[in-house]
C-alpha cells in the first residue's frame, strides 16, 4: 500500500513535470541531413547514433578502421545547418543539427570541445585526400 | 589500566564554529580556484609544458604521503602492541584518512579533465603504477574505516589486531607505490634510483607524527582535555628519530647520486645551483625542517609543548619544501636527450639551463586548500564520533609501559 | 615556430600546398617517398601488427634554420591557425621541434627535428592510468583523447619530451585532426594521412623543400625505401641506453 502510494506521488510528480517542460519548451525543430536519407534509417538513428558513434571512435582511434558510414565526419559533413545570414553554424550554435535535441533531452555531450562540429574547407592540406 | 573513554567533541562554542569557519573558507577557496583553472584551462597556472606538475602536485604528494604516516601511531600500538599508543588509535586512523581525502581531491582538482573521473575509476591499466595507486589509496580508504570501526565496536575487538596488521602492511605498499610514481621514471635523472621509495616511506613516518603530534596537541588544548606528558615525550622521541632518518637517507640519496656521472648535472642543480631549489634545500628543508627540529626535540626545548609544537610545524615546512625540490626541482632540470651533445638551440626549451616555474595564485590556493579538506575531516569526525579519548593524562595512559 | 599569419608560414605553406597536390597524385621522384598506394589498407580493414611505421631522419641532410618539417605539421595538424591565445610560449602545443646539437668532444655541428619516437616500448604508455597512452598494432604511439583524463604522467615519463598539454580552449581545429584542453597531445605521424597510404606531412614537407633528409615507411618490409636504407648506412636511435626501441631513427649524430 505505502509503496503504491508512493508510485502514485512519483507518477504525478513525473507527468506533471513533463506537462509544463512541455508547454514551456517548445518541441524541436530538427534539421534535416543534406540528403534524402540518414546512413540509417531515422527511427534508428534516433534512438541509437550514440551507440554506433561512440563504436566507431573506438574502432578508429584503435584498429585504425575508418569506414565512413558512422564516422563522425560523416555526420558533420552532411549534418549542416545554416544560420540567418547563410553561415554553417557550429555547436556553439543552438540551431547545429546534435543540439537540436540535445539542449531539449538536456545531453551534454564533450565531443565538439575537441572535433570540428563543422565541415573543414575544401584546398586545406589533408582534405585532399581526407575526405572520400 | 584505566579503562580509557572515548567522547565527541562539544560543539557549540564560538571557537569551534570559528574553526570551522575558517577551513571552510579555504576549502571554498580551493573549489573556486579549481572551478577559475579548470574553466579557463591551465594556461591561468605557472604550469606549462615543461613544468607539468606544479604546486598542487608538492601538496597532493605531501599529504598522501604524510597520511600513510598518520597511520603509524595506530600501529605502533596495534601491531607492535605498545599498550601507551592503543588511545591514540582511532584518531590516528582518522587523521589518516582525512589527510589522504584531501591530498586526493588536489591531486584530482588538478587534472586536466576532473570530468572523466569516471572514466579513470573504469578504465584500468594494470602497468600504471598509476593506476596501482588509485587501488592502493581506495583499499586504504577501506580498510582503515574497517580498522577504525573494529577499534569502535566492542563486538569486533577482537579482529582488530589482524585489521590492524593489514592496515600496517597496506600502508607500507602504499607510499611505496607513491613513492615508485617518482621511481619509474626512468628517464629523469632526479629521480632514477630506487632508494626513492624506502625514502619516501621514511618521510611519511616523518610527516605523518608530526601533523599527528601537532593535531593532538591543538585538539587536547582547545578542548580542555588533560594530555599527559608521557605520550608527548614518547611521540616526539619517536618524532625525533623519524627526521633524522629522513636526513640519512636524503644523504645517502645525493652521495650515491655523486658517485655517478650521469647524475653530477642534476645534483650541482639542487645542491649548489642559484635556484629556488638550492635554497629551499638547504635552508628550509635541511636547517628549518631537520636540524633545528632535531636541536628542539633533543634539547631542554623539547619539555616544553610549546617547542615541540614548533618543531613539528618546521618539520612540516621542512617536508612541504622537499617535496618541492622533488617534484619541480626534478623537473626544471632539463632532460638529457642527447647525451655527450650541447644543444644549442630548441624552441621546446632543451637549450634551457634549468625550467623556471612561477605558481600562480589560483593553484597555490588549490593545493593549501588539500590540507584545509584535511583537517575539516578531522574536525568534523572528532565532532561526530567518539574518536578523542576523554583523557590522556598519564595515570590514564597506563604509566607502568615503559619502552 | 613561426607565428600564424607571418610571412615564413604563408610562404612555407603554400610552397607546401604546391607540393601536396603533386604528392598526392604520387608522382614525385621515384624513389624518394612513395610508399605504394596499392598497398594502402582497405578502410574497413583493422592494421596489424604486421607492419611497423618509422622515419630515418639524415641530420647530415638536415638543413639548419629550416623549419619545413615543423611548419608542415603545425599546418597540418592545425595548430597554427589562431588558436592557444592565452597560454605562454612554454604552454603552447609543439609536436615536432628543430633541435641544432654540438657534440661536445668534436665539436661537430648537426640540426635536427625531434618528435614523437614511437618507441617499442613506450613509457607513456607504461605509465599512463587510463591505457589512453596506447601503441596501435602497426607502433604508432598515440593518445586515445578520450579516455585521457589529463594527469600529465605521461609527459613526465617521455625521454624526448614529445607531449604537449592544451592549455586552454581551442576553436579552430580541423575535422581529421581533433584537439582539445585538458589533455596530452603528441605527434601521430599524422596517423590520418597514413591510413590512407600517404606520408606524413613533416617527411612530404622535407622532400618538397628539396632535402628529403626524412624516409617513412614499414620497417617491417625489407623493401621499403625505409628499410634499405637503415640497412645500407649505420643509424642511431636517440637515448638507446634506454632500449625502448624507438621506430625514429638518426643518421649523422
Ligand atoms: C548522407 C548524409 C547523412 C549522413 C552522413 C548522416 N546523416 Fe543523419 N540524417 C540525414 C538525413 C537526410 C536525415 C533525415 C532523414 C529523414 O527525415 O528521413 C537524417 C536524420 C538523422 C537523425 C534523426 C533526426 C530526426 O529527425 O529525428 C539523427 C539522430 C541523425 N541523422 C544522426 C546522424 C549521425 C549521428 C550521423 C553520423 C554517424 C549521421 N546522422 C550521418 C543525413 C545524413
Ligand atoms: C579530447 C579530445 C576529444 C574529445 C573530447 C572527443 N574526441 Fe573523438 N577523437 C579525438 C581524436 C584525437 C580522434 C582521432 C582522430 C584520428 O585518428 O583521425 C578522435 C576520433 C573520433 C572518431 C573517429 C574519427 C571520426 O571522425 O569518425 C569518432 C567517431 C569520435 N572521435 C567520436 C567522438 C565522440 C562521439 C565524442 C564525444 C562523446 C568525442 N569523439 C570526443 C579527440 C576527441
Ligand atoms: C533526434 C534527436 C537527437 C539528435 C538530432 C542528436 N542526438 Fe545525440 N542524443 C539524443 C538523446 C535523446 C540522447 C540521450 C540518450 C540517453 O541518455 O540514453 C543522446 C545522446 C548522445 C550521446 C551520448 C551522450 C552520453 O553522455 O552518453 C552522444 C555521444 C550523442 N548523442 C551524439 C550526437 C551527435 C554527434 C549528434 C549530431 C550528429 C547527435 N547526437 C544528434 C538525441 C539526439
Amino acid at each position: 500500500m505505502k509503496y503504491l502510494r508512493m508510485m502514485l506521488v512519483l507518477l504525478t510528480v513525473v507527468l506533471l513535470g513533463n506537462t509544463i517542460v512541455l508547454a514551456d519548451v517548445p518541441k524541436p525543430v530538427i534539421p534535416k541531413g543534406n540528403a534524402e536519407e540518414c546512413v540509417l534509417p531515422k527511427e534508428e538513428m534516433r534512438v541509437d547514433h550514440m551507440n554506433y558513434i561512440l563504436h566507431q571512435r573506438d574502432e578508429t582511434m584503435h584498429r585504425g578502421i575508418r569506414t565512413k558510414k558512422f564516422s563522425l565526419k560523416g555526420c558533420i559533413d552532411c549534418h549542416t545547418v545554416k544560420d540567418d545570414a547563410g553561415k554553417i553554424v557550429s555547436y556553439k550554435d543552438k540551431k547545429h543539427f546534435c543540439n537540436s535535441c540535445h539542449t531539449y533531452a538536456a545531453v551534454n555531450i564533450d565531443c565538439f570541445e575537441c572535433h570540428a562540429s563543422t565541415p573543414t574547407a575544401k584546398g586545406t592540406i589533408s582534405s585532399t585526400g581526407g575526405k572520400k | 589500566m584505566n579503562k580509557i573513554n572515548y567522547q565527541e567533541i562539544e560543539g557549540s562554542s564560538s571557537g569551534f564554529i570559528a574553526l570551522l569557519g575558517i577551513l571552510g573558507i579555504f576549502v571554498l577557496a580551493g573549489l573556486g580556484a579549481t572551478y577559475y583553472m579548470e574553466h579557463n584551462g591551465h594556461y591561468v597556472t605557472g604550469m606549462n609544458n615543461q613544468i607539468v606538475w606544479g604546486l598542487p602536485h608538492v601538496f597532493a604528494v605531501f599529504l598522501i604521503v604524510a597520511a600513510s604516516g598518520a597511520l603509524n601511531v595506530a600501529s605502533i600500538g596495534t601491531v607492535f602492541g605498545k599498550t601507551l599508543y592503543k588511545p591514540l588509535g582511532r584518531l590516528s586512523s582518522l587523521l589518516a584518512i582525512a589527510l589522504l581525502a584531501g591530498g586526493l581531491a588536489v591531486l584530482l582538482l588538478d587534472l586536466g579533465r576532473p570530468d572523466r573521473l569516471i572514466v579513470a575509476m573504469t578504465y584500468y591499466n594494470f602497468k600504471s603504477i598509476f593506476a596501482w595507486n588509485i587501488i592502493l589509496y581506495s583499499g586504504f580508504f577501506g580498510i582503515t574505516i574497517v580498522y577504525v570501526w573494529m577499534m569502535m565496536e566492542k563486538r569486533m575487538n577482537k579482529y582488530y589486531r589482524p585489521a590492524g596488521m593489514a592496515a600496517f602492511i597496506w600502508r607500507l605498499i602504499l607510499t611505496t607505490g607513491t613513492g615508485s610514481i617518482f621511481g619509474f621514471l626512468v628517464a629523469r635523472s632526479a629521480y632514477d634510483a630506487a632508494i626513492m621509495a624506502p625514502m619516501f616511506i621514511i618521510m611519511s613516518f616523518s610527516f605523518g607524527l608530526a601533523i599527528f603530534l601537532l593535531v593532538l596537541m591543538l585538539g587536547y588544548n582547545w578542548t580542555n582535555r588533560p594530555l599527559g606528558d608521557a605520550i608527548i615525550y614518547r611521540l616526539k622521541n619517536l618524532l625525533g628519530v623519524f627526521v633524522a632518518a629522513v636526513m640519512y637517507f636524503v644523504l645517502v640519496f645525493h652521495l650515491t647520486n655523486l658517485y655517478e656521472t650521469e647524475h653530477h648535472g642534476v645534483e650541482r642543480f639542487i645542491l649548489a645551483g642559484n635556484t629556488i631549489h638550492t635554497t629551499l634545500f638547504w635552508v628550509v628543508q635541511i636547517i628549518i625542517g631537520s636540524i633545528v627540529p632535531l636541536i628542539i626535540l633533543y634539547s631542554k626545548l623539547g619539555r616544553s609543548r610549546m617547542w615541540v609544537g614548533m618543531a613539528s610545524l618546521f618539520i612540516i615546512i621542512g617536508g612541504i619544501a622537499q617535496m618541492y625540490v622533488i617534484i619541480i626541482g626534478g623537473q626544471a632540470y632539463p632532460l638529457n636527450i642527447f647525451p655527450g651533445m650541447e644543444v644549442l638551440s630548441s624552441s621546446f626549451g632543451d637549450a634551457a639551463a634549468y625550467h623556471a616555474y612561477s605558481p600562480s595564485l589560483a593553484e597555490t590556493v588549490l593545493g593549501v586548500s588539500g590540507i584545509a579538506i584535511a583537517l575539516l575531516i578531522v574536525v568534523l569526525g572528532v565532532r561526530v564520533l567518539k574518536f578523542m579519548p576523554d583523557s590522556l593524562a598519564d595515570k590514564d595512559v597506563d604509566p607502568h609501559q615503559k619502552a | 615556430m613561426s607565428k600564424p599569419g607571418s610571412e615564413t608560414s604563408k610562404i612555407s605553406r603554400r610552397k607546401f600546398l604546391g607540393t601536396g597536390i603533386t604528392v598526392a597524385g604520387m608522382s614525385v621522384a621515384p624513389g624518394v617517398s612513395l610508399i605504394n598506394v596499392a598497398e594502402a589498407r582497405p578502410l574497413d580493414q583493422p592494421v596489424s601488427s604486421k607492419q611497423r611505421w618509422g622515419i630515418l631522419v639524415d641530420a647530415n641532410k638536415c638543413s639548419k634554420g629550416c623549419t619545413s618539417c615543423v611548419d608542415a605539421c603545425f599546418t597540418e595538424n592545425g595548430l597554427n591557425r589562431g588558436d592557444e591565445q592565452h597560454s605562454r610560449p612554454g604552454q603552447k602545443a609543439q609536436w615536432i621541434r628543430k633541435i641544432d646539437l654540438r657534440d661536445k668532444a668534436t665539436g661537430h655541428e648537426v640540426s635536427l627535428p625531434l618528435f614523437c619516437q614511437h618507441c617499442e616500448h613506450p613509457p607513456c604508455t607504461d605509465v599512463c592510468p587510463t591505457g589512453a597512452s596506447f601503441k596501435r598494432k602497426d607502433g604508432l604511439v598515440l593518445v586515445d583523447k578520450h579516455i585521457c583524463i589529463g594527469c600529465r604522467y605521461c609527459m613526465m615519463a617521455c625521454p624526448y619530451k614529445a607531449r604537449s598539454f592544451i592549455h586552454e580552449e581551442l576553436t579552430h581545429q580541423f575535422e581529421y585532426a581533433p584537439r582539445g584542453k585538458g589533455t596530452v597531445e603528441g605527434c601521430t605521424l599524422c596517423v590520418h594521412r597514413v591510413d590512407q597510404g600517404r606520408n606524413p606531412a613533416c617527411v612530404d614537407a622535407c622532400n618538397a623543400a628539396g632535402h628529403k633528409a626524412m624516409y617513412f615507411g614499414d620497417l617491417k618490409d625489407s623493401n621499403s625505401e625505409v628499410s634499405k636504407q637503415l640497412k645500407m648506412h649505420s643509424s642511431k636511435a636517440i637515448r638507446a641506453d634506454l632500449e625502448l626501441n624507438p621506430g625514429i631513427r638518426y643518421r649523422g649524430i
